[in-house]
């Protein structure tokens, strides 16, 4: 009898919880969802306002979807409105960007590579000083280098150029490259490297021939990070370039503030997403990856 | 000639992985170090367009403590880094800690938290801006909803701009500090907190008491990383405020740039970005220093 007593009022005790347990998972439901609008509403009204006409933009406000999909403000802002002067547009600043991305992104993961190949396999003394000398300029305030910097490519006749930015990019992501590469070449034995040097193999065929083809995923790693940074980049971009060898972003910026008489969001905003647009596309494909760079180093456990 | 030829061959070999590091070494010794010892040489000096070399003393830095529009953005700059730390961090772990529930859907919600890192500010200031425009955006959102009265005018209001890049900033870099604390909650040994469980602990006693406290190292870690964003910000004051209405959101980074290349006052803007790379290193240095440390002990 009394056995039964407990049973039914653990029964009821478990009940009970079930239900603070449930309770408690909407709200953490109802917080997380509130959190994902608040991220998602800036890129919900870009997109939105992208497609609305200006008179639609004027009657409505942020939220209210667009009559029609409005595609005119996505060719304007991507090939201008066909006059000459004062007509800016993306489509050249966009392949800007690209001619610049593609080989600063190649030497300075190379470079990265080979730097962190050596720290870690063929180590010497005072190497992990020299690793250190390289990190610290993944901190450094680029205004500390921005004046010489400005001089020295005025100096070799690259300034106001892509191969000057290219440049550029490529010498200030080598602190970057190398600890990608550095903190996955420790994870890898020695003892595989030594094997290789018994059996015969120099420096450069055991870089190419072992290291190379099981690098695939910190490459990938570097390659979106450097990506992302050298597309996302304006400081260089602001102070090495004007006109025409302008990359995306600086162009965008010169959009947004030079439109004189009348603003146009709707081209501001479908501009802001082409410019945007190539590193949402790989975060969104390759996120796995481009958190990995995000968190590498930060997160040793 | 080939007994030579045989010891340069020797020597090659031998000095080959220093010969692939030089480059690297080399071209971040003088476009980092060097380039920064030139800056820090041309702050003491009086050049105005022109770098001139002879000395001239401390004076840029005098001036520069002096001149109103740096004062104004030193603060501002303590008053971004104070908030934006704040309510990152807050965000961040919370968000963590409640993904950290065996959440349905959790990667879509990763995806959706930090998917404003892989933008340029550029892009998120220019979103911002038009959101926050004082006659079409988020103003006439409220007054569209009911609330008549409702007026929102930060970005044109030289008391409350600052606070227009707080929030953009927020926006755009809180999930950044959940994926640092979502990555340490996740290598923490699964026994901990079930022999804490079985010890009568709640959830909640289970995060504060012993969680949270093992994150230490993340916290450290966020705070460096965010610390060293807000002192390097600049795309998206440009983007959002152009460092206005007037000069009330103006930061070093923006000071530095306009003083150069606008007034074409290199030494005092010499001397600007010398004050930044010290309060960076201030905070990189120490973290370096732990880091190492810790990776050496292990």
């Amino acid at each position: 009898m009394s056995d039964n007593t407990t049973i039914a009022s653990y029964k009821r005790l478990e009940d009970r919880s079930k239900i603070t347990n449930l309770l408690l998972r909407w709200f953490l439901y109802f917080i997380l969802i509130l959190f994902a609008s608040y991220f998602i509403f800036p890129l919900y009204v870009m997109l939105v306002t992208a497609f609305k006409t200006m008179p639609e933009i004027r009657q409505g406000n942020l939220l209210t979807w667009p009559s029609q999909l409005n595609f005119e403000s996505w060719a304007v802002a991507w090939g201008g409105r066909g006059y000459g002067a004062g007509d800016t547009f993306l489509r050249p600043y966009f392949w800007n960007s690209i001619k610049m991305v593609v080989p600063a992104v190649f030497f300075s993961t190379f470079i990265g590579a080979m730097t962190g190949y050596v720290l870690t396999k063929w180590r010497f003394k005072g190497d992990s000083w020299v690793f250190l000398f390289l990190l610290f300029g993944c901190f450094i305030p680029y205004q500390a280098i921005l004046l010489p910097m400005a001089r020295t490519l005025g100096v070799l006749g690259i300034s106001n150029s892509i191969l000057g930015l290219v440049v550029v990019h490529s010498i200030y992501g080598i602190p970057f490259t190398t600890l990608f590469f550095r903190n996955y070449y420790v994870s890898i034995p020695n003892e595989l490297i030594k094997a290789a040097r018994i059996d015969g193999a120099g420096f450069f065929k055991i870089f190419f021939k072992i290291l190379l083809p099981i690098s695939t995923p910190i490459i990938v790693v570097t390659v979106i990070w450097q990506f992302t940074q050298i597309w996302n980049d304006f400081l260089f971009g602001a102070t090495f370039s004007f006109g025409e060898a302008a990359p995306i972003q600086v162009a965008l910026n010169n959009m947004v503030l030079s439109s004189t008489s009348v603003k146009e969001y709707n081209v501001d905003m479908a501009s802001a997403i082409i410019a945007g647009f190539p590193t949402l596309i790989v975060y969104v494909l390759a996120g796995k990856y481009f958190i990995r760079g995000l968190t590498s180093g930060a997160v040793k456990g | 000639m080939a007994f030579l030829l045989f010891f340069m061959l020797k020597w090659l070999e031998k000095n080959l992985p220093k010969i692939v590091l030089a480059p690297a070494v080399g071209l971040i010794s003088w476009f980092i170090y060097g380039f920064i010892l030139w800056t820090f040489y041309i702050s003491f000096t009086n050049s105005k367009i022109l770098p001139k070399y002879e000395l001239w003393g401390v004076g840029q830095y005098v001036k520069l403590w002096k001149t109103h529009k740096w004062l104004i953005a030193v603060d501002n700059l303590l008053i971004f880094t104070v908030l934006f730390l704040i309510i990152c961090i807050v965000i961040g772990v919370i968000l963590a800690i409640f993904l950290d529930q065996k959440i349905r859907a959790e990667g879509v919600l990763r995806t959706v938290y930090l998917y404003p890192m892989a933008l340029s500010f550029i892009v998120t200031g220019t979103a911002w801006k038009w959101i926050l425009n004082p006659t079409l955006g988020i103003q006439k959102l409220f007054i569209d909803m009911g609330f008549e009265n409702f007026t929102f005018d930060w970005l044109v209001n030289r008391e409350m701009a600052i606070y227009t890049i707080v929030i953009a900033g927020v926006w755009q870099s809180s999930g950044f500090v959940m994926a640092l604390f979502l990555a340490g909650l996740r290598s923490i040994d699964d026994e901990i907190v079930k022999a804490a469980k079985i010890d009568g602990a709640s959830l909640f006693t289970v995060y504060w008491k012993i969680l949270i406290p093992m994150m230490r190292p993340v916290f450290f870690t966020s705070f460096v990383i965010l610390v060293h964003i807000s002192i390097k910000s600049y795309d998206l004051i440009v983007a959002l405020t152009q460092g206005g209405p007037g000069i009330s959101t103006t930061m070093p980074a923006l000071f530095m740039t306009q003083t150069a290349f606008h007034k074409s006052q290199v030494a005092l803007s010499a001397a600007s970005a010398i004050m930044m790379f010290m309060a960076v290193a201030a905070v990189i240095i120490p973290y370096l220093y732990s880091e190492l440390r810790r990776e050496n002990v292990r």
